[in-house]
C-alpha cells in the first residue's frame, strides 16, 4: 500500500515549476520591468543616500530622532551607535540595507495597507487571506527564495520581493485589527452627521486605526532587517554580504562585526519609528 | 387623526413604523399575524425593534421617548437619521420645509438631512479621541464642506454658548464627563439643525451634573426652539424634559401625552409601574389639583377661601378677582407669575396670591405657604377657575383616586 503510494507521487512540485517556466516564458517582460524599476529605486535611492557625507547624514538622522521624540538620551544613542557602524567600517552596507529595508517597507505599506482595509471592511475577504497571510509567514524563506530568483533574475530585487512576501503579512493584519476594532459609535457619529464612505474611511477609520497601522510598520520593519542575510544569498548588497562571507569562510571576528551592525540598525530604527510620546496624543 | 394645521407644524412623523433586525419578510408576515416579540425570535431569529409606531413630533417641542431598556426608543430614534433601518412604514423628516421619508429617500437625499436636517448627541458622547475639542465640534461643519474660516466663527460661537471658550484646544478625554457631553452638545448645535435626537445624552453622567445639564438643555431650548427628540429610561427626566412623552414597552408605543396625562391616566399597568415613582412636585399643575369654582362655598358675589368663612374673595361681573376682605377689612391681594411664583413682595403685604392655572404644585406649596392663604388660580382671561389650598395640595401628592375622578 505505502509503496504505491510512494510510487505513484502526485507531481505537486513540478506543477509549481510548470507555473513559473510558464510565468518567465510568458511574463518575463512584465517581471523584467519590476526588475528595472525597483533595482534603479533601490540602487538610486542608496546613491542619494551615499552623496552625503556619513557625518553629515549621522547627524541628520540625530537631529530627526530629537524633532520626533524630544530625547536627549536617544539622540546621543543614536550618535554613538552609528559612529561605532562607520568605525567598523560598515557604513556603506549600511547604507545599502537601509535603502533596501526602507523600499521594502515602502512596498509594504502601498500594498498591505489598502488590503488591510479592503480586509477590515469585508470580512469574507480577511477570512480568504487569512490562510494566505499564514502561508506567507510560516513557509520556509529559502523556498520563495528559488522561484524569485527565477523570476527576477540575480540581485537586490529578488531579495527585496522576499522581503515583501515575509514582511507584507504584517500591516495587512494591523491595518486589518486597526480599521475593524473602530468603535461603533464612532463609526456612527460619523454617519450621523453626513460623512461619506470617503469621509468615513479618511476622517474616522484611518485616525482610529493609525496607531495601530504604524504598529504595523515598524513590525514591518523589523521583519525587513531580519531578512538582510537572506536576501545576501541572492545577491542583494548590504550587511547581510559580510555575514554570508564570514559563514563561508568561517571568520567569527567579521561575522560579529557585521552582525552588530545589523543590532545597531534594527535598534535605531526600531526607536525612531516607535510611536512618539503619549503626551502629544493619547 | 391629526387636524391639518397640527400635521403641517409636524418635524418628525412617524407612520405605522415597524423595524426588524434580521429577515424581516418573514417576521414582518408573523407580526402581521398577530405574534409576538418572543415569538418572532423564536421562529426567525430575528429581533422585532419597533412595531406599529405612529407618533407625531411637532416643531419646537421636546418628544422624549421612555421605557425600559429593549423597549424600542433607541431604535426608533435612531431611525429619524437612518442609523437603523425601517423595515416597513414611513419616517417623515421635514428638512427645508419639505418631508423627506428617510425610510425610502435616495442616498443622497438622506446625506442631506444627515448633514444639515438632524444632529444627533450620543449617549457615550462619541467624540473623536484624537481630535481636540474644537475639532470635533466643528466635525459635521467640516464634512458638510465648510471653509476653515467660517468653521471657526461658528465653533467658537457654539463653544461659547455651551460654556467651553477656554477649552476649545483641550483633548475630550481631558475633560470630565459633563463636560465631554456639552461638547457632543455643542457639536450637535454647530450645525444648525433642526431637529436634535438625543440618545440617552445623560444617562452616563452623575446625578447632580444630570440635573445641571437638564436645566442647561431647557435653557437653550428656550432661546433655540430646536425639534428634540429626547431618548430616556428615567420618567423624571421625561417629566422634567418633554412637552410630550411616549412611553414604550416591546416596540410599541403604549402611552404618548403630556407628563401630567402620563401621571393622572396611565393607560396600563407597565405605565402605572413607572408613574409610581414619579416626583408628582414637578410634573402636576393647579387645575388638576384645585377646587374648581363651581364647588366653592360663595357669600353673594364673594368666594370664601378659608373654613372660618373669614376670608372673602370679591369678583367682578366677568369673574375675575378683584379684592380680599380679611373679616371685612380689606386685605392684599398679590399676582404670581406662573413658573417663578412672588419675586420681591413682603409676605407681610401678601393676604391672598392669585396665579395661572398652569401653576405647578410646587410653587402651589411655597405660594400657599407664602401667603397663608388657599392659592387662588385664574384661567387665561383672569377668571376665578378654582382653589388651590392644602386640601387640594394633600391630594395632589397622595394622588389619590377621587383627585382623578375630579377631573
Amino acid at each position: 500500500m505505502i509503496d504505491w503510494l510512494a510510487s505513484n507521487k502526485i507531481p505537486l512540485g513540478r506543477w509549481l515549476q510548470y507555473f513559473i517556466d510558464y510565468l518567465t516564458n510568458h511574463g518575463q517582460a512584465f517581471f523584467d520591468v519590476v526588475a528595472l524599476v525597483l533595482g534603479a529605486t533601490i540602487d538610486g535611492l542608496t546613491h542619494l543616500l551615499m552623496l552625503v557625507p556619513a557625518l553629515v547624514l549621522i547627524a541628520l538622522i540625530a537631529g530627526l530622532a530629537w524633532f520626533m521624540h524630544r530625547s536627549a538620551w536617544l539622540v546621543v544613542f543614536v550618535v554613538l551607535s552609528l559612529l561605532l557602524v562607520a568605525n567598523l567600517g560598515y557604513w556603506e552596507a549600511t547604507i545599502e540595507t537601509l535603502s533596501l529595508v526602507t523600499c521594502s517597507t515602502i512596498v509594504c505599506i502601498l500594498i498591505g495597507v489598502p488590503i488591510g482595509i479592503l480586509a477590515a471592511h469585508r470580512p469574507w475577504l480577511y477570512i480568504g487571506i487569512r490562510p494566505v497571510l499564514d502561508l506567507m509567514q510560516t513557509i520556509p524563506t529559502f523556498v520563495y527564495l528559488i522561484p524569485t530568483l527565477v523570476l527576477f533574475g540575480l540581485g537586490t530585487v529578488p531579495g527585496l520581493i522576499s522581503t515583501v512576501i515575509f514582511a507584507i503579512p504584517a500591516p495587512i493584519r494591523l491595518t486589518h485589527l486597526g480599521v475593524s476594532s473602530v468603535p461603533k459609535q464612532l463609526y456612527e457619529a460619523g454617519l450621523a452627521f453626513g460623512a461619506t464612505r470617503r469621509q468615513l474611511l479618511f476622517k474616522v477609520e484611518l485616525p482610529h486605526a493609525l496607531p495601530t497601522i504604524m504598529a504595523g510598520v515598524t513590525q514591518c520593519i523589523m521583519l525587513s532587517l531580519s531578512m538582510v542575510v537572506i536576501s545576501a544569498l541572492v545577491g542583494a548588497g548590504g550587511l547581510g554580504k559580510p555575514v554570508v562571507r564570514a559563514l563561508n569562510t568561517v571568520n567569527i571576528s567579521m561575522g560579529f562585526e557585521a552582525g552588530l551592525a545589523i543590532v545597531i540598525l534594527a535598534i535605531v530604527l526600531d526607536r525612531l519609528c516607535k510611536r512618539p510620546a503619549p503626551a502629544k496624543r493619547k | 387623526m391629526e387636524t391639518v394645521s397640527s400635521t403641517s407644524a409636524a418635524a418628525v412623523e412617524f407612520r405605522d413604523v415597524d423595524i426588524i433586525f434580521g429577515k424581516s419578510r418573514e417576521a414582518l408576515a408573523m407580526l402581521d399575524a398577530g405574534a409576538t416579540r418572543s415569538e418572532i425570535f423564536d421562529k426567525t431569529g430575528s429581533v422585532l425593534g419597533a412595531a406599529g409606531v405612529n407618533l407625531t413630533v411637532r416643531r419646537g417641542e421636546i418628544c422624549v421617548l421612555m421605557g425600559l431598556s429593549g423597549s424600542g426608543k433607541s431604535t426608533l430614534l435612531r431611525a429619524v437619521n437612518g442609523l437603523n433601518k425601517v423595515s416597513r412604514g414611513a419616517v417623515e423628516v421635514t428638512h427645508q420645509g419639505a418631508a423627506v421619508d428617510v425610510a425610502s429617500c435616495s442616498e443622497t437625499a438622506l446625506r442631506e438631512v444627515r448633514t444639515t436636517g438632524v444632529a444627533m448627541v450620543f449617549q457615550h458622547f462619541a467624540l473623536l479621541p484624537w481630535r481636540t475639542v474644537r475639532e470635533n465640534v466643528g466635525f459635521g461643519l467640516e464634512l458638510r464642506g465648510v471653509t476653515t474660516a467660517e468653521r471657526k466663527r461658528i465653533v467658537d460661537e457654539k463653544l461659547a454658548m455651551v460654556g467651553l471658550a477656554p477649552w476649545g484646544d483641550k483633548y475630550a478625554h481631558e475633560l470630565s464627563g459633563g463636560m465631554q457631553q456639552r461638547v457632543g452638545l455643542a457639536r450637535a448645535f454647530a450645525t444648525d439643525a433642526d431637529i436634535l435626537l438625543m440618545d440617552e445624552p445623560f444617562s452616563a453622567l452623575d446625578p447632580l451634573i444630570r440635573d445641571k445639564l437638564q436645566d442647561e438643555l431647557l435653557e437653550l431650548q428656550a432661546r433655540l426652539h430646536k425639534t428634540i427628540i429626547f431618548v430616556s429610561h428615567d420618567l423624571d427626566e421625561a417629566m422634567k424634559l418633554g412637552n410630550t412623552i411616549a412611553i414604550m414597552q416591546d416596540g410599541r408605543i403604549v402611552q404618548a401625552g403630556t407628563a401630567e396625562d402620563i401621571l393622572l391616566r396611565p393607560s396600563n399597568d407597565y405605565v402605572a409601574e413607572f408613574v409610581r415613582h414619579v416626583n408628582p412636585l414637578n410634573v402636576l399643575r393647579g387645575h388638576s389639583v384645585m377646587t374648581p369654582v363651581g364647588a366653592l362655598p360663595r357669600e353673594g358675589n364673594a368666594v370664601v377661601l378659608d373654613a372660618g368663612g373669614k376670608v372673602h374673595l370679591t369678583l367682578d361681573a366677568e369673574g375675575r378677582p378683584q379684592g380680599v376682605l380679611l373679616d371685612g377689612r380689606p386685605g392684599q391681594l398679590v399676582v404670581a407669575d406662573g413658573e417663578t411664583g412672588l419675586a420681591g413682595t413682603d409676605p407681610a403685604a401678601c393676604d391672598v396670591v392669585v396665579a395661572p392655572l398652569d401653576l405647578k404644585l410646587r410653587a402651589a406649596i411655597a405660594l400657599r405657604q407664602y401667603s397663608g392663604s388657599p392659592v387662588v388660580l385664574v384661567d387665561q382671561l383672569g377668571r376665578l377657575a378654582g382653589l388651590c389650598g392644602d386640601e387640594e395640595i394633600y391630594r395632589g401628592l397622595l394622588r389619590s383616586d377621587d383627585m382623578v375622578a375630579a377631573q
